[in-house]
């Protein structure tokens, strides 16, 4: 007993627990079935006295092609969970459990096939600034890069990469992914959501489900919220409430039927997830400077819905140089709201080279008219050879001159 | 250096001029640039993954019945240097700017990568002259004497003419020139400066306050006018200050509406990348023709360069500014 326990120690316990402490501060429980299975399979693994499962990176990958083979030499009767089970975190710490079948003494004959079981891998460092160091030992980083999560960009966020080693991919992980799969998102999408918000693997599943069964009660479609989910990484971390608040208050002040709301809200899911104080400046901006009326703000933000969460100043600027320079009047604004979305740089300069051309005419009643959409959104080329009748060198050689 | 990656980084050490647009800072256009180069360079393909050698054990089955466990050597990607796990292979370039450009102006903006940085050191204290084309309105004048400022005073401006004008700008190059003279720290009545301002290469050695060189009228129609200047350690503002005193010696006020830099040294606004050509490829491009440009105005260093400069003088200048750049690539 004493030689078990001494063996323990020096086998593994003492780095194990060092090493691992950085890592799962406050479960420090020793699962005696882990270590009992682990003493089982590999005698002088210098994993075998690892932290119990989840809160560890364990070497999963390796130990689970050796465990699932048929021939493993001690698998005593005595131990009453198969090898793949997860042991559990409330079972006995291996201190109080001395019941158990000692562990093998290092001095103890052992033969060829489990001698050819033992896998001696590096130790892990205790703490380090990067996953790269655990990847290769922990099943859950290993099954999140097979699914297109970008770790390098997870671990430069503060906690995220502790949190994603501390997480265990049977329990909490995969659970979630079915649940995404279930919501509509495809395999390939999985990745980057879980890229931009690891958050979702700590959320719990009834919350999720039930903010989802909210978003299907409000009578939106099944494709309307996979796309919602897909477009806005975060929205299933936010409250049913604050949800509940956002949908009112994009509803009562653009005033829009429930269905342009639910719309609005597919197309943009972000406006659910931000702040609402720069929303409720920007319709301001829209009311009281830039003086257009309550149902060209409607049509805008239908069109558009991205001006409401525009930067203000931008938005002003844009706005001055089309009404006041280019003298274009608030209903042709309203009707091609994109005018306010495109960059000022590339509304100048086209503007300019159509005034140089002298083609430069944005009232619909007269000849050579020029839409406000075909002014911005069209590419460089196709603008330059169907609106000013130039080639693109022209255009380049005239931005030179502005 | 043996990776497609580090030969296209190797081809885009070196200097480029690129177009900045007016209203746009000069540190958004370094910053753009910097994106679209890694970008591009990230795309480039990736070295081989390195292997990892794993045994991994496999069970044979026998002759007599008895199941073996045998460890077989495989080389198999090691998932530590996989993509998703270590990211881009360059996260950082170090992209210089020369002559900086403030918001208000535009045009011709230096930029540097990589070793191409230590060029820019060798161009600042070269002294290149750059040349400007100003443009101006009577009539106004602002705290910060250009259209945007804060207005101070209306004044009529009917009494200008060209000549007038024409006058003023001899006057203010005839400045200039004696400060010219006084900075280049040569002895006035001596042989040597004699010979140097024969040879037109006379210019300040270190620090010296915004000097004129050449100064011309393009174009006058009151109350627009434009003008070409030619300067050395030059300030947009001390430009927009220029064109504030000429209109106080006219006996009237101006205000500047638009300044761009149409030479800097040896590069002039053909060889500037407009914004949609901010690509690797295109600069790539532009750094092969300046490193091919420059080795051309050493090996003609005291041949007169087709500038769009006016006298011998200036031409002269030019060349002989090019001739001290260094030329290393």
């Amino acid at each position: 007993m004493a030689s078990a326990k001494l063996c323990q120690k020096c086998a593994g316990l003492l780095w194990g627990r060092m090493a691992l402490v950085s890592l799962s501060a406050s479960d420090s429980l020793l699962s005696a079935r882990a270590a009992a299975v682990r003493t089982h399979t590999q005698s002088w693994s210098f994993t075998a006295f690892r932290l119990s499962h989840s809160a560890s990176p364990g070497p999963p990958a390796a130990e689970r092609r050796l465990t699932e083979s048929s021939l493993l030499p001690y698998d005593s009767p005595g131990s009453n969970c198969t090898a793949t089970e997860r042991p559990s975190p409330d079972s006995p710490s291996l201190f109080e459990d001395l019941d158990r079948a000692p562990p093998l003494s290092p001095f103890e004959e052992i033969s060829d096939d489990e001698a050819v079981q033992i896998v001696a891998t590096p130790p892990l460092p205790p703490a380090s600034t990067s996953l790269r160091d655990y990847v290769s030992q922990s099943e859950t980083l290993t099954k999140l890069v097979q699914l297109g999560v970008d770790l390098w960009k997870l671990e430069q966020r503060r906690n995220v990469g502790s949190m994603l080693l501390r997480l265990d991919f049977q329990e909490d992980i995969q659970g979630r992914l079915l649940f995404l799969k279930d919501v509509g998102l495809q395999d390939s999408q999985l990745g980057p959501l879980i890229t931009h918000n690891p958050f979702i693997l700590t959320e719990s599943l009834e919350n999720l489900q039930a903010r989802v069964s909210y978003l299907k009660s409000k009578r939106f479609s099944s494709e309307a919220v996979c796309r919602m989910v897909s477009k806005a990484p975060y929205l299933l971390n936010f409250s049913i409430q604050r949800l509940d608040n956002r949908l009112g208050f994009f509803q009562r002040h653009l005033g829009l039927s429930p269905l342009k709301t639910r719309d609005i809200v597919t197309r943009l899911p972000r406006l659910l997830c931000g702040s609402l104080e720069p929303v409720k400046e920007n319709l301001k901006v829209f009311e009281l400077e830039l003086g257009f009326r309550p149902n060209e703000i409607q049509h805008i933000a239908t069109r558009i819905p991205k001006v409401l969460t525009a930067n203000k100043k931008r938005l002003t600027e844009t706005f001055d140089y089309v009404h006041n320079t280019m003298g274009v009047p608030h209903s042709l604004i309203a009707k091609f709201p994109q005018v306010l979305n495109v960059r000022l740089l590339r509304i100048r300069e086209r503007h300019q080279f159509l005034q140089y051309l002298g083609k430069a005419q944005y009232d619909p009643a007269q000849s050579g008219y020029v839409s406000l959409d075909r002014l911005v959104s069209l590419p460089d080329a196709v603008f330059c050879d169907e609106v000013a009748s130039a080639t693109l060198e022209d255009f380049e050689q005239f931005q030179k001159t502005l | 250096m043996g990776t497609p990656a580090g030969r296209l980084y190797r081809r885009l050490e070196g200097l480029f001029a690129v177009y900045k647009p007016p209203g746009v800072h000069w540190k958004l256009v370094r910053d753009t640039v910097e994106t679209n180069l890694l970008k591009g360079i990230n795309s480039a393909a990736p070295p081989a993954p390195q292997l990892q050698v794993q045994f991994l054990p496999e069970s044979t089955e026998s002759s007599s019945g008895s199941t073996e466990l045998k460890l077989t050597a495989t080389c198999l990607p090691a998932l530590a240097e996989h993509p998703r796990v270590t990211g881009p292979r360059f996260r950082k370039l170090r992209v210089g700017v020369g002559h900086r450009l403030d918001a208000f102006s535009s045009g011709l903006l230096v930029l540097a990568v990589g070793q191409g940085n230590k060029l820019l050191t060798d161009l600042y204290n070269s002294h290149v002259t750059r040349d400007y084309t100003v443009e101006g309105e009577f009539g106004m004048a602002t705290d910060d004497f250009s259209n945007t400022g804060r207005l101070i005073e209306r004044t009529t401006y009917d009494h200008i003419t060209q000549d007038k004008l024409e006058r003023v700008l001899a006057m203010i190059q005839g400045a200039n020139q004696k400060a010219l003279l006084a900075y280049s720290n040569v002895d006035m009545s001596s042989q040597e400066a004699y010979e140097l301002a024969a040879k037109g290469s006379l210019y300040p050695q270190g620090k010296s306050p915004p000097i004129v060189t050449g100064l011309r009228c393009l174009h006058f129609e009151p109350p627009h006018f434009s003008l070409e200047i030619q300067c050395l350690h030059e300030t947009q503002r001390f430009l927009c200050r220029l064109v504030h005193e000429v209109g106080l010696e006219l006996r009237s006020t101006s205000v500047c509406t638009g300044v761009r830099r149409t030479r800097d040294g040896p590069f002039t606004l053909q060889m500037a990348l407009t914004r949609n050509h901010w690509t690797l490829l295109d600069i790539v491009q532009a750094v092969q023709q300046s490193r091919s440009a420059w080795r051309q105005s050493t090996s003609r260093a005291f041949l007169p360069q087709d500038t769009r400069s006016r006298g011998g003088e200036q031409e002269r200048h030019g060349v002989d500014e090019g001739a001290r750049v260094a030329v290393s690539d």
